[in-house]
């Protein structure tokens, strides 16, 4: 084989697997794992003040 | 008494100061140029020309702005989400010192007149090597914590900095790989020759835009975005398939700066088709960011950091709508060359880079120090409004220069002769490089202000470390 049909080769698994990829995130049984996910930044209360964000937004709405 | 585990703030504190202090000189180096376009009597000596500032103010802007601003949120972004301490705080102490070095050094190097002659990879052999033991030691950190992680998910902020880690440790290597002329020499030859030396250097040059300028930045996006707007992310899924496009997609695209070169035709059009895919992805992404206000659009009005973020969004969108558009061959050959090009990347760099960078330090800045917020939000919107009229400024001149500079250069009489020579369209161009340098100096004159509200809030307050949480109990 030449060097030039594995570089094809790589090529075309390149595309085979960037659509399983595509397949597998769009697969129902990665949909509840991902909503997780997505709450991971927010279920953080990174704020210093005392009551967290909550104080923050008392004070916005107040 | 604190007997709880703290989080390491110290370093993103560093970095998000130097951040501010890195884009001010950084910007003034980028005014300066662009004053000795308009008046060329400011070429004023030999360390402060033209041609030795313009590389000054790309590595600033980009490695010590930009660098600065992606290593306090991948430091901050990556602790907060996996829930632990940073890995090998000695280390981070040190990319953080070694980083600096590295500025420093090009900023004493480049007006020496020192330069590989490499676009966006202008240092000398000694400080690649620096730049590439940081680099690592960077990786160690980072990969380190996530290996350490009290949560099982990677969140996907995580994998944008983590792809730009590794991208950017591969281009740098490869690109720099270089023969000093001696050991007590600063001078070197490439490693590579000819029209394959220019294929390398531009496989680094775009992966630099894509990797150091797009993924880490839309590490950023994926954390700041959703925590500003107290929303999680529109679409999780779409967010992985947005991570691996960019990943398959972006390697091929650096040809398209070779149009029309010694490099082979048909790699010409690779680059090319490639650039064009690159729009699904980009714009994938830009959505994703821009829905996750879905239900929260109200809060644009009040949250300047807010409108920084989405603002910042708006021209990822434009400029990658640009970019493929400008990597087709005969529209490239219009642009290439001209002030359109350089229009392109400050609507990619200023309101893409710089805003989105802008919006997460105001984030950062108050949580490093123990406050809810900054000094002044309403500082933040006035730097925010006169950034945005900067911005327009300068692509909106840079556009028209470029077009008429293109058509100036490619128009033929008759006989087929040209119509006009170059320092006509030189003549025809001062008009607009004059509002280029007003657009400039108001971004800049933004930065001021940020400065004076970045030590309004820090003044008198202490530094602060906030205990390491649990993780909540859904994602143990």
């Amino acid at each position: 084989m030449d060097i030039n049909d594995i570089r094809s080769l790589i090529t075309v698994l390149g595309l085979v697997c960037f659509l399983a990829i595509c397949a597998w995130a769009y697969s129902r049984h990665a949909k509840a794992g991902f909503d997780e996910a997505a709450r991971l930044p927010l279920s953080d209360d990174d704020l210093p003040v005392r009551g967290g964000r909550q104080d923050l937004e008392g004070k916005a709405n107040g | 008494m604190q007997s709880q585990a703290t989080y390491n703030y110290k370093v993103v504190r560093q970095f998000a100061i130097m951040t501010v202090v890195w884009g001010i000189v950084g910007m003034l180096v980028g005014v300066i140029a662009a004053a000795q376009l308009v008046w060329p009597e400011l070429n004023v000596h030999e360390f402060l020309h033209f041609g030795r500032l313009r590389p000054l103010h790309t590595n600033a802007v980009i490695f010590a702005f930009g660098g600065c601003a992606l290593f306090a949120t991948s430091y901050y972004v990556v602790q907060r989400t996996c829930h632990t301490r940073l890995f090998a705080p000695g280390l981070a102490a040190f990319t953080f010192w070694g980083w600096q070095l590295v500025i420093v050094l090009a900023a004493i190097t480049l007006p020496l007149g020192y330069t590989s002659s490499k676009e966006y990879a202008e240092l000398e052999w000694p400080i690649d090597i620096l730049i590439a033991i940081v680099w690592v030691s960077y990786a160690v950190v980072f990969f380190g914590t996530i290996a350490k992680r009290k949560v099982s998910h990677i969140y996907v902020a995580n994998w944008f900095f983590g792809g730009f880690i590794l991208t950017v440790a591969l281009l740098h290597i490869v690109n720099s790989a270089a023969i000093p002329v001696s050991l007590t020499s600063m001078k070197s030859y490439s490693a590579y020759a000819g029209v394959q030396d220019a294929m390398v250097q531009w496989w680094y040059g775009h992966n630099a835009v894509g990797f150091f300028l797009t993924a880490g930045f839309l590490g950023m996006m994926y954390y700041f975005v959703p925590k500003q707007a107290d929303r999680p992310v529109y679409s999780y899924r779409l967010s992985v398939v947005h991570f691996w496009a960019l990943i398959f997609t972006y390697m091929w695209a650096g040809p398209h700066h070779l149009h029309y070169t010694a490099l082979p035709d048909w790699t010409q059009s690779v680059g090319m088709v490639f650039s064009l895919i690159l729009l699904a992805p980009s714009w994938g992404g830009m959505i994703n960011g821009v829905l996750t206000l879905s239900g929260a659009w109200h809060k644009l009005r009040t949250d300047p950091i807010l409108k920084f973020l989405i603002t910042s969004l708006s021209f990822y969108g434009m400029s990658t709508f640009e970019g493929p558009m400008m990597s087709i061959k005969t529209v490239n050959a219009l642009s290439h060359y001209t002030d359109w090009t350089v229009g392109h990347v400050h609507s990619g760099a200023l309101g893409w880079v710089a805003m989105i960078s802008i919006g997460s330090v105001y984030f950062l800045l108050p949580r490093l120090y123990g406050k809810a917020e900054m000094y002044s939000v309403k500082l933040i919107n006035a730097h925010f409004w006169i950034a945005t009229i900067g911005i327009v400024l300068y692509i909106a001149s840079m556009w028209i220069s470029g077009v008429m500079q293109g058509l100036m250069w490619r128009a033929t009489n008759a006989d087929g002769t040209l119509t006009y020579s170059f320092v006509e369209s030189v003549k025809a161009s001062y008009p607009f490089w004059t509002i280029r340098f007003i657009g400039g100096a108001l971004f800049l004159t933004g930065m001021f202000i940020m400065f004076y509200n970045m030590v309004k809030t820090i003044a008198g307050q202490k530094a602060y470390d906030a205990p390491v949480l649990a993780p909540a109990a859904a994602h143990a």
